[in-house]
């Protein structure tokens, strides 16, 4: 299992700033290893965000993001003490959800 | 003939859609692999189904105009306009183009943040894809000093 995500949420009026910090290796599919093979990739591809428990945001991902992601989104009508998780799955099928409240 | 490559492509492509969706059904559609693998702006606009992209000032790119670090270079998306349906992040001469592609929902401002890798210094895009199908660019260029895809 992955390491936990580290999820920021700041009300400011009507908007919640949240930022993500997700760890994942990211690994891109075109480095090589020491002997000149391709290290295969491995990155998350799906991440999704929920609002209170409803999906707000979804997004796709290539390998070109970079190692342990950062993701900032804003969510509209949301205000303090509200749920904000964050959902992320990689290509081998490993997955990891986290929640954090809006302070 | 089907070379023992293209099977193993293929059957890999396989998996991967059975494994979206398998475990997330609850999704509304599948990882779009073309997308991710296409090399040009203009191939990732194609398998995502968008028109002719036009630069607008509505869409704004934000990034550095100097990456000391190819690996981690802050990107930002963002659209005020209404009728946003996807938001893409592209660098052009990355190995793959599409880096990362979010779906715009009433309730999330179309305003992204994240980090991308860059294997050189590249015109990056941002490319909203409005509900009617019409895509809209912003470009900025980015100088890399160091490659992030390298190895």
């Amino acid at each position: 299992m992955a390491d936990p995500m580290r999820i920021r949420a700041k009300a400011e009026g009507n908007i919640a700033t949240v930022r993500v910090l997700m760890s994942h290796e990211m690994e891109s599919g075109q480095r090589k290893d020491s002997a000149g093979k391709l290290i295969a990739a491995w990155h998350i591809n799906e991440v999704s965000a929920t609002h209170n428990g409803k999906v707000i945001l979804t997004a796709d991902w290539g390998p070109a993001v970079s190692k342990n992601p950062f993701l900032q989104f804003n969510i509209k009508g949301a205000k303090a003490g509200d749920k904000v998780g964050v959902t992320w799955k990689d290509n081998k099928g490993d997955s990891r959800t986290d929640e954090a409240t809006v302070s | 003939m089907q070379t023992r490559r293209e099977t193993l492509k293929h059957s890999a492509i396989v998996a991967g859609l059975l494994a979206t969706t398998g475990l997330f059904p609850q999704y509304a559609f599948a990882y779009n692999k073309t997308a991710f693998e296409a090399k040009s702006v203009a191939d990732v606009l194609k398998a995502l189904g968008a028109g002719a992209p036009v630069e607008s000032k509505d869409v704004v790119i934000g990034g550095p105009d100097i990456a000391e670090n190819g690996a981690v270079v802050p990107l930002t998306a963002s659209t005020a306009l209404p009728g946003v349906k996807h938001i893409l992040l592209l660098v052009e001469k990355n190995p793959a183009a599409l880096i990362a592609l979010f779906n715009v929902t009433d309730s999330v401002d179309a305003n992204f943040a994240t980090r991308a890798k860059m294997g050189q210094s590249s015109d990056v895009y941002a490319v909203a894809i409005m509900n009617d199908g019409k895509a809209l660019f912003a470009k900025k260029e980015v100088k890399v000093t160091l490659g992030g895809c390298g190895g």
